[in-house]
């Protein structure tokens, strides 16, 4: 089970809910983001591009770590895991 | 501090302002409500879009917005082909990527975001960073709508813009890997349809030039003989593709004469496209971005020089829209109401608006965030808003109520 908890502006794809439990059996960050897209395809658009890159100002936090700084999409995650999707320090 | 010699200075009010808030889910936004016979400016900047709706006379101006807080607005379109109005608005976020919203209310509320509709196939190796251009079909085929995008392609919808299909001839031209991004990223931004043949429409990005395809989109072949590409060496400055393109306009009436205002050149094309011939009589400067047709005109072209590419500014500091009249054999400047002094300013590609009103309107928005129209088609201008975010895309609509 992972937890993915998303920032509001997303919530309008989820119904208002920031906070989703995945149930199906998860092993990457990959994974989880691909069980989340079939639960909110909106969300995972917002994500990732249609290439499957997470967008250049979206980070995603694994148990307090940027995955950018581990090993990407294929961070294993434990069940029990939080993935926080989170805007980069990033405007204008 | 500019001086504003506006005259009359248009008033506005602040109306309906989106409840959305940074941070908080999308919702709808919400305005007031349409209106019989309104005239409507649909203004994108890089923070969000605005609505101004004004009564014929189109003296003063009733602002809504921003909607879509935050986000970049480089493509919007009122369309009144169908039974109902639809408004369609290109949003981007820094953070969230682009997305199309859609308004059946003349811009006062918007739907909410959904799954990515205009989307590369997975196989092109390609990822939509931008829409750059909403253009309508044909005025018999209502659901049709046009997108162009960046990385440069063209996306097409046949149901009212719910789907969208890239178009495969541009989309694996075998150009396409020597395209390469202007300053603005590699944007395919204008679309132009023969309102007579349906198997022949145009397009141009930057760069790439200009394309045409005659056999309703299946084939594309450049068409850029005698558009120079000032950027390459000089033995190579007129290249079959690659010149950087800002907008092509024409007039529905004469569709086959086409207007094309380069990065370095002002040109005009009485052959679809087949040639081009300099028509910079005039001006003080032929670099810019912006180009509208008159509406009712075919001889009637309206441009905003900018002094050059490395200094991208009003040339003098002068804030001056030029026209020609008789189809760009000479360009007079339109300066009656805009600063004449102290105005670096710029208006990028689809920034300058025309409506359909029988004394058309002409209207424009800086990167400094003014907003100008005239009445009187150029004769005098007023300015319509100021302070707005910077300004980077200007449409006019008519609203039809239910």
């Amino acid at each position: 089970m992972i937890t993915v908890e998303l920032p509001n502006v997303l919530c309008s794809y989820t119904e208002d809910n920031p906070s989703l439990v995945l149930e199906e059996p998860c092993h990457t960050v990959r994974d989880a983001l691909v069980a989340l897209g079939r639960r909110s395809p909106g969300a995972l658009d917002r994500i990732m591009d249609e290439r499957g890159d997470v967008r250049r100002h979206v980070n995603l936090f694994v148990n307090g770590e940027n995955v950018r700084f581990l090993e990407g999409l294929s961070t294993p995650v434990q069940s029990g895991a939080t993935i926080f999707v989170l805007a980069a320090v990033s405007g204008g | 501090m500019v001086k504003r010699t506006g005259g009359t200075s248009s008033k506005i009010s602040h109306a309906g302002k989106a409840k959305r808030t940074a941070g908080k889910s999308a919702k709808k936004t919400t305005g007031t409500g349409p209106r019989k016979q309104e005239a409507l400016l649909l203004v994108g900047t890089m923070k969000g879009a605005f609505v101004l709706r004004s009564d014929k006379s189109r003296q003063k101006w009733r602002i809504e917005g921003p909607h879509f807080r935050g986000e970049a607005v480089y493509a919007l379109l009122h369309d009144t082909r169908g039974d109902l109005p639809r408004t369609f608005a290109a949003t981007n976020s820094m953070h969230w990527g682009p997305t199309l919203r859609t308004s059946n209310d003349n811009g006062a509320t918007w739907s909410e975001p959904g799954p990515q509709t205009v989307r590369f196939p997975a196989d092109s190796g390609r990822a939509l960073a931008q829409i750059w251009q909403i253009a309508p079909g044909r005025a018999t085929e209502a659901d049709v709508f046009y997108c162009g995008v960046e990385p440069s392609a063209l996306f097409e919808s046949r149901d009212g813009g719910e789907s969208w299909q890239p178009n495969q001839g541009l989309l694996n031209h075998e150009h396409q890997p020597k395209w390469q991004p202007g300053g603005g990223g590699l944007c395919l931004h204008t679309i132009v349809l023969d309102p007579d043949n349906r198997r022949r429409m145009l397009v141009a990005m930057s760069t790439g030039g200009v394309y045409r395809s005659d056999d309703g989109g299946k084939s594309w072949r450049a068409r850029n003989v005698g558009v120079r590409a000032q950027f390459m060496p000089e033995e190579h400055r007129y290249p079959e593709f690659g010149q950087c393109v800002h907008k092509v306009v024409h007039h529905p009436s004469r569709p086959g004469r086409l207007f094309l205002q380069n990065h370095w050149g002002l040109y005009r094309s009485d052959d679809w496209g087949d040639s081009w011939r300099d028509i910079a009589n005039g001006v003080p400067s032929d670099f810019g971005f912006a180009m509208q047709m008159h509406p009712h005109d075919p001889d009637t072209v309206y441009i905003v020089p900018i002094e050059a590419d490395i200094f991208r500014a009003t040339p003098e500091a002068k804030l001056r829209v030029y026209r020609t009249r008789n189809a760009g054999g000479s360009w007079e400047p339109l300066t009656k109401g805009l600063p004449q002094s102290g105005a670096y300013e710029n208006v990028l590609r689809d920034a300058l608006a025309a409506d359909s009103f029988d004394s058309a309107g002409i209207y424009f928005g800086t990167r400094s965030g003014k907003l100008y129209g005239s009445r009187d088609e150029g004769a005098t201008w007023t300015e319509i808003a100021d302070a707005l975010p910077p300004i980077v895309c200007v449409k006019t609509g008519r609203a039809v109520s239910a």
